[in-house]
């Protein structure tokens, strides 16, 4: 099959994907506790996404919870910094300065 | 932030999305370096940001096409790469239920990770109030651009950033500043601890059920713990006199 016409189809279902309860199927139509489930996509969704990054080498290799991954402490430090300032750049500051000293330091 | 104008709403849209380009943009120079290297032709490689416009499912398409899968798989996991997108959706949809339809199928369009994450803040603030469709449009659209021209950098210039800056790690760095000060409950608490035990568990599972998953076991964790309701001494106890 032609690649345009597959790059095209994969466009097709993603939108369709977010058009879906946003136009096409109305929210209040969704069962009452998927309704309330909802508010949580935000820690569900995030986290999903945040904990293997962290705990694995370099967000992608060996899982490796512990010492010799840079990422763990730089995380930790990171959340205490989020927890404290609420503030999305010192959360940023503080996990990058973190990391690039713990691997200058390896 | 009070409800303000649709420029200033706007403005603090994109201001909002600047700390999550730090991580996002190696990611898309990443994916234009990685199309071109498997075989796919520069416009190509370009034109799937504008029509797919999301990342893990670009990455795995791109991989999918060079290796001859056939397009009906392809689609199919695309479809599950993005399910998640399903939960923005109905997660925003009582935010936007009363604008018209132009603006619906456009904030669609453009509802990303990013987008979802930094949006349902603003209106978890401000509900359907004043002008914060402006401030999710104003996040949304800088994201689309900054991918945009992160993918035309990766697929004429490849990978521009070392590997060693660890630029990604921004992306988490990111998600993190959002989701611990949602942490305010104890349902919000089990969804985060339950999709994070499984998404690690599950990091190498296939086609984006590896978010997936643990974000539907997640949900379902902050529901039952929902309703067995919080542990606390009956309010109409006998005082102690």
């Amino acid at each position: 099959m032609n690649l345009w016409i597959i790059a095209f189809g994969m466009g097709l279902v993603t939108y369709g994907i977010r058009l879906s309860v946003l136009v096409f199927v109305h929210h209040t139509a969704l069962p009452g506790a998927a309704r309330d489930a909802l508010r949580y996509v935000t820690p569900a969704v995030l986290t999903a996404i945040i904990v293997p990054a962290v705990l694995y080498v370099d967000g992608a290799g060996a899982f490796s919870p512990g010492p010799g991954n840079e990422r763990v402490p730089a995380a930790l430090l990171a959340a205490g910094v989020a927890w404290l300032t609420k503030s999305v750049w010192a959360t940023i500051a503080a996990g990058m300065t973190a990391l690039w000293l713990l691997q200058w330091a390896t | 932030m009070p409800p303000s104008s649709r420029s200033s709403e706007f403005a603090a849209g994109v201001r909002a999305q600047l700390p999550l380009l730090l991580g996002v943009t190696p990611f898309g120079l990443a994916y234009g370096a990685y199309a071109v290297d498997a075989g796919l032709s520069t416009g190509l490689a370009q034109a799937m940001s504008v029509v797919v416009f999301g990342g893990a499912s670009q990455f795995v398409g791109a991989r999918q096409m060079a290796g001859d899968v056939p397009g009906i798989v392809i689609v199919l996991t695309t479809l599950l790469v993005n399910s998640r997108h399903m939960l923005y959706s109905a997660s925003m949809a009582p935010f936007v239920e009363h604008l018209d339809r132009r603006w619906r199928w456009l904030l669609a369009y453009l509802l990303t990770d990013e987008a979802y994450a930094t949006a349902v803040v603003r209106y978890r603030q401000a509900g359907q109030a004043a002008n914060a469709h402006w401030f999710f449009f104003g996040t949304a659209l800088a994201l689309w651009v900054d991918w945009q021209i992160a993918t035309a950098f990766g697929v004429f210039l490849g990978k521009a950033v070392p590997e060693e800056w660890s630029l990604g790690f921004a992306l988490p760095l990111t998600f993190i500043a959002i989701v611990i000060p949602v942490l305010r409950d104890r349902p919000a608490v089990a969804a985060a601890a339950v999709a994070g035990v499984i998404a690690t568990i599950g990091f190498r599972w296939d086609y984006g059920t590896n978010v997936l998953v643990p974000a539907l076991a997640g949900l379902a964790a902050a529901m039952l713990v929902a309703t067995l309701g919080p542990v606390r001494v009956p309010d109409d106890a006998p005082e102690a006199t």
